[in-house]
């Protein structure tokens, strides 16, 4: 398995959040990837927005300018 | 790519799919509605698709079938429309999220519930079914098979169990229809629930179900029907009772098509393919130490599905290792089953969902075999 990281992991209260996220990240150029909910955050599924822990204020800046509310901002270990 | 998340939906359609499904859309018009060539044309091939699915079920009267938007919705129509206040179900911990929300749903209006467990294999007792029934059981509703474990129901058991009590039985085919043998008539079924998009090799955005006749289903929509216009209520014969509003004709030209391809490959001829796939894998990362299988695999009267867990890594992790490393697309988490997650003992950990298709080959079986190795050895 690949190394583990600690990682930015944000979760959304749905896909269409999760999808709306990756978009406005991708037209802002912030970094990141859509992952599994890792289930140390829950075990109820879905998708979160996986980032460098640098990246944390360019997210939020994209979640306010694009009104994206996330159901939490988290930091664990992820493998990249 | 080595797609192996055929459970969820199978990309992999036949040719034959995506042809009619462009045709459709450059001659259907809205079906049911006038005597148009092309609304016409749309109301011949949604006609010719209920045969072919009245064929496949093995139900004489094609008005019998009712198409919507997927098994969700078939669920939601057959369980609210049938069940009232004061009346007892009776369901397993198989079920997916799809059946289990809209009877939860039903509880909260006053249905009593009865929710049978499993053994350690994930099999339900028949016996447990049959003294779970009581005075006021109207019905049973189950899965014909786990969308976790790949686990069937034997309905032939099952529906032998509903008539002798006089219930109905409800089947949710989501994993089997297509794929398996399913004979309304020798088996039982009342209302079978299945969708376009699985093993029927459809597009997304077609299902249906199968209504016995005599069985009354309270719609959930009303409104045009393209019939009895002046009539204030819609209208209540089948199958234009429960399909209120146009019909994906595109999707269900592409549905006709896939079913049409069935017929002509032989459905127990794809059975025996995608089980022989299922099987190798299983073979293949069964005996690896550190994998953990669930599920019951001394039969071939399952789906291929083999659902696994490597050491104690959180699913998640190792279905988004597969995906980036060795490109292979599974379903890790809870797959919209809870409560056969919390029967194995693993809502915490979830699972890794292999599922075949006949598109899948065996090299790709072996390199994913591979890849469950070299992660369960570190």
């Amino acid at each position: 398995m690949r190394e583990k990281e600690l990682r930015l992991v944000v979760t959304f209260h749905t896909t269409a959040d999760a999808m709306a996220m990756e978009k406005a990240c991708r037209t802002m150029g912030v970094p990141g990837r859509l992952i599994p909910v890792p289930r140390s955050i829950s075990a109820g599924c879905g998708l979160a927005w996986c980032a460098p822990l640098t990246a944390e204020e360019d997210i939020r800046a994209v979640m306010e300018a694009h009104r994206i509310a996330a159901e939490g901002l988290h930091e664990c270990m992820v493998r990249v | 790519m080595i797609y192996l998340d055929n459970a969820a939906t199978t990309i992999h359609k036949p040719e034959e799919v995506k042809a009619a499904v462009m045709a459709a859309f450059d001659t259907l018009g809205n079906a049911g509605r006038g005597a148009s060539a092309p609304s016409l044309d749309a109301s011949r091939v949604i006609y010719e698709t209920r045969e072919k699915l009245a064929r496949l079920f093995h139900t004489g009267d094609p008005r019998r079938i009712v198409f919507t938007a997927n098994s969700t919705e078939s669920l939601n129509i057959a369980l609210k429309g049938l069940f009232s206040e004061g009346e007892h179900v009776i369901t397993t911990v198989l079920e997916h999220n799809s059946v289990l929300r809209p009877l939860y749903e039903c509880r909260e209006r006053g249905v009593e519930l009865t929710i049978l467990g499993c053994d350690g294999k994930g099999n339900i007792s028949y016996a447990e079914m049959e003294s779970a029934v009581r005075g006021n059981t109207k019905a049973v509703v189950c899965t014909h098979a786990s969308n976790l474990t790949g686990n069937m129901t034997g309905l032939e058991r099952v529906g032998a169990i509903a008539k002798k009590h006089g219930l109905l039985l409800v089947v949710d085919a989501s994993q089997t229809a297509g794929v398996c043998p399913i004979d309304v008539e020798r088996m039982q079924i009342d209302v079978l629930c299945f969708t376009g998009h699985k093993s029927l090799l459809g597009p997304q955005g077609t299902g249906g179900m199968y209504v016995r006749e005599g069985v009354r289903i309270r719609p959930l929509l009303s409104g045009g029907s393209g019939i009895d216009t002046y009539n204030e209520a819609h209208p209540e014969e089948m199958p234009t009772a429960l399909e209120a509003g146009t019909l994906n004709g595109h999707g269900i030209a592409g549905l006709g098509a896939a079913l049409s391809w069935i017929e002509k490959t032989g459905m127990d001829r794809i059975r025996q393919r995608e089980l022989s796939l299922m099987r190798r894998f299983y073979e293949g990362v069964s005996c690896i130490p550190g994998v953990m299988v669930y599920g019951d695999f001394e039969t071939d009267e399952r789906t291929p599905i083999v659902s696994l867990n490597i050491l104690d890594y959180d699913s998640s992790e190792v279905s988004d290792e597969l995906s980036m490393v060795y490109g292979i697309i599974t379903r890790p988490g809870a797959h919209c089953a809870p409560l056969m997650h919390r029967s194995l003992g693993t809502v915490e950990q979830g699972a890794v969902r292999f599922s075949f298709s006949y598109y899948n080959t065996e090299e790709e079986v072996d390199l994913a075999i591979n890849a469950v190795r070299v992660l369960a050895y570190g």
